[in-house]
């Protein structure tokens, strides 16, 4: 089963370093295939940008992502977008604080940016909080492969604070449904 | 792991020790990975001040029998064919990588394009041959790295891996084999003139430090070497031989895969569309598609056209306005159709369908 998943929001969030380490989790850890592509522009930080992963378990030929499955939007642009028209099937991530706008497709809210910055500490890490959340709301790769991905692909001395970022963001989704 | 740092991991495979360049998007992956990984293999990595100067150290490194790389893209690739017709011109193994972006100028420096492929072939002046090679995934791009180094140690050649952002920045599973084949330059005879080619046309390589005495020169020279400036029948007997080593040896350099010999419409791909084709070829199982992928592009192997013996059109998805496409004409009978895209995006195979269908 192919599936496609699109990150977006702007430089310096970390958008293509989560579907990096989302891609390595799926094709290292889970026996998958992966293919992880980016857009961005020529600006360090601030500017748009989007990056996306496929995978499959069969090899993936086409590399880019046609229509996403799954969406994690980090910011108001990147959901006018890529996220404002998303199919009524997909499922979306959406960080409340950054973006206004609501799909039509089944979304949860997930104040990454907040969190990471209030309840972790470090604003950097929200792009990891996303991360945690994606895989408890979709179960896209298992969580023992998500951590290993995680870990494999932070500075060392970061690890504690990372881990300490997935697991909130799979308890944000728990804690919704409740 | 990411094309460009298979890349990287498929010069090293190879046995490059020399690394000189200047970053550049969407190349610069390449050199951030030679710069971490030759220091500990004794190898030397410059960041240089510019791309002209980086080849240029390229070749003296490569004259000390170094295996030597360079990467670049658009702009400093158009800055490197000065000296591209020095390492033609001088016989100098060399690999320049090019992680092709949107031109001209500095164009679309984030995106990904296949328009330098005739100045890879004709950007320096004066008649040349070079070789070529363009890789479609990440695996290929390690690959196709290390058989670019053999390729031009063996005929003495400046080789050129032609990547493109997509490939270059895409990130799949790599499988490093435990060893590579590698293929050494062939030395020259002590007592030989350092020029003198055998029938295969390609001389012995007098490496710098090894006891030869020898005189490089980029001006029309004879067999010891010397300048023969107004020698009209030195520079046409060059020239024809620096043509002639690359140019007979198409078959025995030619890299390709075909898919379906027996169709009558057929695919011709090189690089990422390459990616695009077999989603196509895979989506529509029932159907006759045929497919060739050129791993080595230059020398054109316009024998590889006759594998396909009942088409009836070849159908080239390029990111560029038809480069290719114009040297298959050349080649064949059969209609040619180019389907071009600009933009710095992979065709999708909706539009190599809606071309598949009209070329009914």
């Amino acid at each position: 089963m192919r599936h496609e998943i699109r990150f977006s929001g702007f430089g310096g969030q970390g958008i293509i370093l989560a579907a990096v380490i989302l891609g390595r989790a799926a094709a290292l850890y889970n026996g998958k295939y992966a293919v992880q592509t980016q857009v961005y522009g020529p600006e360090a930080r601030g500017g748009a940008s989007m990056s996306s992963v496929v995978i499959d378990d069969e090899p993936i030929l086409y590399p880019e992502v046609s229509v996403p499955d799954t969406y994690v939007i980090m910011s108001r642009e990147g959901f006018e977008r890529y996220g404002a028209k998303a199919p009524k099937e997909a499922v979306m991530l959406i960080d409340p604080d950054m973006v206004e706008g609501r799909p039509e497709c089944t979304f949860h809210e997930i104040p990454a940016t907040s969190e990471a910055r209030n309840t972790l500490g470090k604003v950097i890490v929200a792009n990891i909080v996303m991360l945690g959340a994606l895989v408890a709301a979709t179960g896209i790769v298992s969580e023992d492969a998500i951590e290993k991905a995680v870990l494999d692909s932070v500075p060392k001395g970061t690890e504690k604070l990372n881990m300490s970022a997935l697991r909130r963001g799979m308890e944000l989704v728990r804690e919704k449904k409740g | 792991m990411q094309g460009n740092t298979a890349c990287a991991e498929g010069a090293l495979a190879a046995g490059c020790r020399f690394f000189a360049g200047y970053p550049i998007t969407p190349s610069t992956e390449v050199a951030e990975h030679m710069a971490v990984k030759l220091p500990k293999t004794k190898g030397v990595f410059i960041q240089m001040e510019d791309e002209i100067a980086s080849i240029a150290a390229v070749i003296g490194a490569s004259w000390t029998g170094a295996r030597a790389m360079t990467a670049t893209s658009g702009p400093g690739f158009s800055l490197m064919m000065e000296n591209i017709g020095y390492a033609a011109m001088t016989e100098t193994p060399c690999v320049i990588v090019n992680i092709q972006r949107g031109g001209p100028s500095t164009g679309q420096p984030t995106l990904g394009a296949q328009g330098d492929m005739l100045q890879c072939r004709f950007g320096s002046h004066g008649d040349y041959s070079i070789i070529a090679l363009s890789p479609a995934s990440v695996q290929e791009m390690f690959e196709l790295t290390v058989k670019a180094f053999n390729l031009s140690e063996r005929y003495r050649v400046p080789t050129f891996l032609m990547g493109d952002e997509i490939i270059g920045h895409m990130r799949e599973r790599l499988t490093i084999p435990d060893s590579v084949e590698v293929i050494g330059r062939k030395k020259l005879d002590p007592g030989t003139m350092p020029f003198k080619a055998g029938g295969d046309d390609i001389p012995g390589f007098p490496v710098f430090g090894e006891g030869y005495g020898v005189h490089v020169t980029g001006l029309t020279h004879d067999e010891r070497g010397y300048p023969a400036t107004t020698n009209p029948k030195a520079h046409e007997k060059l020239v024809m031989r620096l043509v002639r080593k690359v140019e007979s040896a198409r078959k025995e350099i030619a890299d390709y895969r075909v898919t379906s010999p027996d169709a009558e419409q057929v695919f011709v791909s090189y690089g990422a569309p390459t990616r695009t084709v077999h989603q196509v070829l895979h989506d529509r199982p029932k159907e006759e598609i045929g497919h060739l992928q050129l791993r080595v592009v230059w020398p054109f192997p316009e024998f590889a056209l006759s594998e396909f013996p009942e088409a009836k059109s070849f159908l080239v998805p390029e990111m560029n306005l038809g480069q290719m496409a114009r040297e298959m004409e050349r080649h064949t009978d059969v209609p040619v159709i180019p389907i071009p895209k600009l933009g710095g995006e992979l065709h999708t195979p909706d539009e190599l369908v809606r071309a598949l269908e009209g070329s009914r």
